[in-house]
């Protein structure tokens, strides 16, 4: 007995040492790049800047990303409920059995009933807290569902317009909101919507952090939800500021006002690391490409010539003009994700073979190709439009592609994209360069090459029509078992390299800069972030 | 004076119905759309026309407008698009901020300005005049926000004696006029005055050499006035005019500088602006510019009822 308490006494504090980074440890200011704090009554605004800081932190989804690892894709885990399978005499309808003790930060239970209500609040126009404001930033993301029913407490059915194996992907968008802590609101206020903005300075989600402050415009502070159902946060506290302007939130770093910085510019970089501050960076599920116009009028309708444009790009050349900052993009996902498929086409610089297939296609030099490209001089996800699109233009003149830029305002890009290349709004363009997110299938592919989704239904600015791409969509939409699934997704990405469907250019690596006493962060191949994980020492 | 006040008030209606019909004629015409602030580039379509419906964006122009204007004569300016906050809650907020902004860069700028002004105009043609208008050019042709990142640069990142952003420790919202708060005034103030000082020195310069030129100077000379006295005596004839100018300066800076409050994330109107015009936010574009715009008629005609009752030779009917 003696021996034991010697024992104990000898490893208590090894132990308590061991468990410090478990315990509450400081409070990270973070600049992001929004010039708002990003909604806070569980549907974010902001894109994915939104989901990664007032999005995941506070709330938690039926599914969720892995974030735990810097050296593989994020999949999709477990969330807010534990098991999922889709009905299979009745493929629309999706059964979700529901983690059990997980309580809302106002104390009331998580269950099925939960789970309705947070549907309903952006699918059913006749429920008493339906809010028009959250449907914008949630239904386009889970295009299929369109209810769900309770079975019991802790079961839940989901029911699809049509059999969608996408839909547990896309669940990870919304975002669990307590009922109960809104209908206690409801009381003070005249109506739903100034019930929700209510909700949204006092909000309650199921999440690792708890909003303690809120001021519109300039600051919210999370605080650790020691109640939290999983690992809990190591850092006590979160402060979240908005800094759009890139310069300011690198002077703030270096000023010692903050501690982490999202997007520092990439000519900043040096000093950063010269001032000993850590940049994080790793591919994210993001494409910076160029999308090709498919009407007839269109040189790009030619597979020929899309190949040979993919071939003359110098990648590592537009690398090195980011210092670094972004990825060399050869598909939509990078080699050995599932997703990849091992396309017969291979994406690298051959301007002599690109030379050839444009010959082919009937461009020489006395001949030469003119291209049109809509581009952006900023934007969002748009990483440095001006620069990275004049360098394929001196690119591609060597292999005799004369390229000529549509540049116009970010929002107006926007709009155009979803008008597609047979609108006035093209201007008569070939391809237009607008970056997107690729986690989702639906997101990274589908909307792309399913002919269904022709603008403006939908993303396929190209009008790209071709039935062999269709049954491919419809093959992954029916694969429910996740290895069939990813087996589908993968012959469909496949299939679009070797049609060289978009021309790939870059990934962006989501680059951040940290303080030195910022510990424990992980950088995943995600546009998300676990904030469980950093702490400060 | 009550008449010409009343006339003066009557004048604002018109001007607040242009100011509101420009700004959201110049919205409408811009390229992009504003329901981008709300729904994802990836929204199909039908979402797209019901979340349009859902904000009324669906209804003509003139109806949108009509709508928007009876609101504002009820003092209701909407909600923002972006966030559902209501436009005259974040309004306030940075109209304050700005305020706070804008009066500390007045006081430097136009203390400095009457300063070197003063100076120059005195003793025209010295090398303090060569100075004073050198300083006074390079204020204004410097562009405020690359001096703004310059100070950044050497007062934050290489000599951290100053916060290179926000306003305050731990917000505007709990702001108080200590040490720890007015150091994060500092920067910001003392780039967005530089404007002001230059054309307060130029103007004050002008207008005391002007004076000094004239035959009362001469006279007070002779009767053997002091230095002092008779500067007393150009400062009142002087003054009429400078507080017409800093009066428009003034208005200026209260209308909130985009680039400056932007460069040190000062949360003040001109970053609220630069947010909205970035989402297309049209009802915090809208409701900011109208009532900085009326800020800027009610500041005009405080400047004119100051300068009446200065100089009694300015009559109004």
């Amino acid at each position: 007995m003696r021996l034991r308490h010697a024992l104990l006494a000898a490893l208590l504090p090894a132990a308590l040492l061991a468990a410090q980074p478990a315990a509450a440890q400081g409070t990270i200011r973070i600049g992001m790049t929004a010039a708002d704090i990003p909604l806070t009554h569980g549907q974010p605004d902001q894109g994915f800047e939104g989901n990664r800081f007032t999005g995941i932190p506070l709330y938690d989804g039926l599914t969720a990303w892995d974030l735990s690892s810097a050296d593989r894709a994020s999949t999709l885990i477990a969330g807010l409920a534990t098991e999922w399978a889709v009905d299979p005499n009745d493929r629309t309808r999706w059964v979700f059995r529901l983690r059990p003790g997980v309580k809302f930060h106002d104390g009331s239970d998580f269950n099925a009933d939960a789970v309705v209500w947070n549907v309903r609040k952006v699918l059913d126009r006749e429920a008493p807290h339906f809010d028009p404001r959250q449907v914008g930033v949630t239904a386009s993301r889970m295009p299929t569902l369109r209810r769900a029913e309770k079975i019991d407490d802790m079961t839940v059915a989901l029911f699809t317009s049509e059999p969608d194996s996408l839909l547990p992907i896309n669940l990870t968008n919304l975002f669990m909101a307590s009922p109960a802590h809104w209908e206690r609101l409801r009381g003070q206020h005249p109506n739903a919507e100034a019930t929700w903005n209510a909700f949204a300075a006092n909000p309650s989600g199921t999440g690792p952090f708890r909003l303690t402050r809120f001021v519109p415009r300039e600051r919210a502070e999370m605080t650790r939800n020691d109640n939290y159902w999983g690992e809990k946060a190591r850092a006590e506290r979160i402060v979240l500021l908005p800094i759009p302007e890139a310069n300011a939130r690198t002077a703030a770093l270096l000023s010692n006002q903050v501690d982490w910085i999202e997007a520092p510019a990439p000519d900043a970089v040096q000093q950063l690391r010269s001032r000993n501050m850590q940049i994080a960076t790793n591919p994210q599920p993001h494409v910076w490409p160029w999308q090709p116009c498919f009407l007839e009028t269109s040189p790009l309708r030619d597979v020929r010539v899309r190949r040979a444009i993919n071939l003359a790009i110098d990648r590592d050349g537009l690398r090195q003009l980011l210092n670094g900052m972004m990825q060399p993009a050869v598909g939509t996902v990078p080699p050995g994700h599932p997703w990849w498929g091992n396309p017969s086409f291979n994406i690298r610089t051959d301007k002599a073979e690109a030379r050839r297939l444009l010959a082919e296609a009937g461009y020489t030099p006395q001949r030469p190709l003119t291209l049109r490209v809509q581009i952006s001089a900023s934007g969002s996800g748009q990483m440095q439009p001006l620069p990275m699109n004049e360098f394929l233009q001196q690119d591609l003149r060597q292999v005799g592609v004369n390229v000529e830029f549509d540049v116009i305002e970010w929002n107006a890009l926007f709009t155009n994209w979803r008008n597609g290349c047979g609108h006035p709004s093209a201007r008569g363009a070939h391809a237009i360069n607008v970056s997107f997110a690729s986690m989702d299938p639906f997101f990274a592919m589908v909307r792309f090459w399913d002919s269904k989704m022709a603008a403006p239904t939908s993303n396929n600015w190209g009008m790209f029509n071709d039935p062999r791409f269709d049954r491919l969509v419809a093959e992954a939409r029916n694969a429910f078992e996740p290895a069939e699934r990813d087996a589908a997704l993968a012959r469909l990405h496949a299939a679009g390299v070797e049609e060289a469907l978009f021309i790939w250019i870059a990934h962006d690596v989501g680059p951040r800069a940290m303080s030195p006493r910022v510990r424990g962060h992980v950088q995943p191949r995600s546009w998300f972030v676990d904030l469980r994980l950093p702490y400060i020492q | 004076m009550f008449l010409y006040l009343v006339k003066r008030t009557i004048y604002a209606v018109p001007i607040a119905l242009a100011v509101g019909f420009v700004c959201f004629m110049l919205v409408q015409i811009a390229p992009g759309d504003p329901i981008n602030a709300i729904v994802p580039p990836d929204a199909s379509q039908e979402l797209l026309e019901q979340v349009r419906r859902d904000y009324g964006l669906d209804k003509p122009l003139p109806v949108q407008f009509g709508l928007w204007l009876m609101k504002v004569v009820q003092g209701d300016l909407g909600r923002s698009l972006a966030t559902g906050r209501p436009v005259w809650d974040d309004l306030s907020s940075a109209i304050g901020n700005t305020l706070t902004l804008a009066v500390a860069a007045s006081l430097i700028g136009f203390v400095l300005g009457c300063v070197l002004g003063g100076l120059a105009g005195t003793f025209r043609g010295s090398v303090l005049d060569r100075v004073a208008v050198t300083t006074a050019v390079a204020g204004v042709s410097v562009p405020h926000y690359w001096l703004g990142m310059v100070l950044v640069v050497i007062f934050s990142v290489q000599l951290n004696m100053l916060p290179a952003m926000g306003a305050g420790p731990g917000g505007s919202s709990d702001w108080a006029w200590d040490w720890e708060h007015l150091q994060h005034l500092v920067l910001p103030a003392v780039t967005l005055s530089v404007i002001p000082m230059g054309i307060v020195t130029r103007t004050v310069r002008g207008i005391v050499a002007e004076i000094m030129n004239q035959e009362f100077v001469t006279a007070l000379r002779g009767k053997g006035l002091t230095r002092m006295a008779i500067f007393l005596h150009v400062v009142k004839n002087a003054a009429p005019n400078a507080l017409a100018v800093m009066g428009l300066q003034l208005g200026y800076l209260m209308g909130g500088s985009i680039l400056v409050e932007t460069v040190f994330s000062w949360p003040g109107t001109g970053l609220l602006l630069n947010s909205a015009i970035f989402q297309r936010d049209l009802p915090v574009l809208q409701g900011t510019i109208l009532v900085l715009a009326m800020f800027f008629v009610a500041l005009n005609l405080c400047v004119d009822l100051v300068q009446t009752a200065l100089d009694p030779r300015i009559k109004r009917a």
